[in-house]
């Protein structure tokens, strides 16, 4: 990848960001922050990468840590993700009854 | 990227790029799909299949080792943040979000720093992307675990002390500092490396420490951003296609969801991250005249039997006594009874913004009785009884005359407009900014005292009995 076709990536990928959200109502802005905090859990494919190169004890340890965290991001933000979308139902879909939970 | 000479390698190659292709496209579909409510469900469950082909693939990377110490440390961080994520409560949700997105930050950093201690970074380019990014990642890391501390109550107060900001320039000077050593390949010691993350997580600290959990929800959204973009930068210096479209898709949609929140709360960013208004709340108490009128559960039963429109406003308060379904039964007895019912929602209702409507969804309320602000400002006038339950600031007419106030400016909810406004209130103290509401005080207005759970369970048999 050479650095200016890595910069057009770039570039396209931010308006990509911007766009794909520009029209959210404020009743999805919790669940969209916590949706787009699981996607940048994508940081475990590197960090298990970053670790899978590691050599000294040092690296290693960080590595170990830097995994560890990303897969907790990417797990801990899909389950809340998913638990807050699974419960925004319209009236139409059928009404659920009270205090079921 | 190693250039592998091997064919089988080029295969395999092949495979991950084509493989990291599809997660990214995932991805950007599942956030699209996310920012409607007909289609979010599905939204999250195309981009947890992205992550899912994008994670085990990465297994078959050329030229890894530590697959044990991988495995272990993915299952047991994985593990974790499921059990946690399963068992913690819809009010408690900001403070995760945090919590998550510190982690995400913290693996940014982790990447970055084993890839300068490694020695890995060679040219300019990629050693400043994987400082920048791991400073960033850093900040991020130690700034939402604070926010964290401070929306869950392990930190009670604000620190401010005079000469606080010039404590985060020297602290963010001193980063820099260590980040041009290593980028210029000045200085390439491990001294330098851990110098910079020390001073980068320092700076992450005493950048959030002072800001007041009212504008938390910002900071956590901004935080958020900061995480995507350090993402994004660690996948140039890991040539990972992937990683570079999902980081910088998030902290593009992260910045302008931000944006979005800092203007629904009346606050501009700057205003959030450089002045404590957050939680001061000492304003001077408004010259409010006029009385309190306590009402019974049984008078608020007949007139919200008979009435025509009922429009609901729910705050924090409703969900601190956990009063949601309790309101929702009321509300599904009064449409029985061909009452128009709408919950009327105001932006910073709740935690943070579109939080209320998570607590609403989780009692049953589907979402098309819920409107907000500018929807249903314009309805008050139209209605019969508009019903407060926990909220105050936000229906403080204060905010429209007041200019001394320090909610002035802020949009309300225009309740007072309605015919009858009835106002569910555990006690006669002020708000959460500690200004007096007028709402209270006006002609139009009662005052129905006590829990709102208990207050409704009694109007939902005040109801029944109206006949």
């Amino acid at each position: 990848m050479t650095g200016i076709v890595a910069l057009y990536i770039f570039m396209l990928a931010a308006f990509t960001g911007y766009e794909v959200i520009a029209r959210v109502p404020v009743i999805l802005h919790t669940p969209l922050m916590s949706g787009s905090n699981f996607v940048h859990g994508i940081v475990l494919v590197g960090a298990m990468v970053a670790l899978g190169n590691a050599h000294t004890p040092l690296e290693k340890t960080i590595g170990f840590l830097g995994v560890l965290l990303a897969a907790g991001n990417a797990m801990g933000g899909y389950v809340v993700t998913e638990r807050m979308l699974e419960m925004f139902k319209s009236s139409r879909a059928g009404r659920p009854r009270p205090g079921a939970h | 990227m190693s250039a592998a000479p091997a064919a089988s390698l080029l295969g395999t190659d092949t495979l991950i790029q084509a493989s990291y292709f599809v997660t990214a496209v995932l991805f950007i579909v599942g956030l699209k799909r996310m920012s409607s409510p007909v289609t979010a469900r599905s939204g999250i469950l195309w981009a947890g299949a992205g992550m899912l082909v994008a994670t085990l693939v990465t297994f078959a990377y050329p030229g890894m080792s530590n697959y044990p110490l991988i495995g272990a440390a993915i299952v047991l961080g994985a593990a974790l943040a499921w059990w946690t994520g399963k068992r913690v409560a819809m009010t408690n949700m900001p403070q995760m979000i945090a919590l998550y997105n510190g982690m995400g930050g913290g693996a940014a950093a982790a990447i970055a720093a084993v890839e300068l201690y490694r020695g890995g970074t060679e040219g300019y380019g990629a050693a400043t992307l994987a400082v920048v990014g791991g400073l960033i990642g850093a900040v991020s890391f130690s700034g939402s675990a604070i926010a964290f501390g401070k929306l869950q109550g392990l930190i009670k107060r604000s620190f401010r002390f005079r000469g606080q900001q010039a404590l985060n320039i020297l602290l963010l000077a001193a980063a820099l500092l260590h980040a041009v050593l290593l980028a210029g390949h000045f200085n390439d010691s491990p001294h330098v490396v851990t110098g910079l993350f020390v001073f980068a997580l320092i700076l992450g600290v005493s950048m959030t420490l002072p800001i007041g959990g009212a504008d938390m929800p910002v900071v956590i959204s901004l935080y958020n951003a900061l995480t995507g973009l350090a993402v994004g930068l660690d996948g140039f210096v890991m040539h990972n296609a992937a990683m570079i479209v999902a980081g910088t898709v998030v902290g593009a949609a992260g910045t302008l969801l931000t944006q979005l929140m800092a203007k629904a709360m009346n606050r501009s960013l700057g205003n959030v991250l450089f002045s404590g208004f957050g939680d001061t709340g000492a304003g001077p108490v408004g010259s409010v005249t006029g009385s309190l009128k306590p009402i019974e559960a049984s008078d608020v039963g007949v007139m919200l039997a008979f009435a025509q429109k009922v429009i609901v406003v729910p705050g924090y308060g409703m969900a601190v006594a956990q009063a949601q379904h309790k309101i929702w039964e009321l509300c599904q007895l009064l449409i029985d009874r061909g009452v128009t019912v709408r919950f009327a929602i105001h932006p910073v209702a709740g935690r943070m913004p579109g939080h209320m409507n998570v607590l609403l969804a989780e009692a049953g309320v589907p979402y098309d009785l819920i409107a907000d602000l500018d929807e249903i400002n314009a309805e008050f006038e139209t209605a019969d009884v508009a019903l407060i339950i926990g909220a105050n600031d936000v229906v403080n007419p204060v905010a429209r005359t007041e200019k001394s106030s320090p909610i002035y400016g802020m949009p309300i909810l225009n309740a007072d407009r309605a015919r009858n406004v009835i106002v569910i209130k555990r006690g006669q103290g002020a708000g959460f900014s500690g200004i007096e509401n007028a709402l209270f005080y006006l002609d139009n207005t009662r005052m129905l005292y006590g829990d709102a759970q208990k207050a409704g369970a009694e109007l939902i048999q005040a109801v029944k009995a109206a006949g």
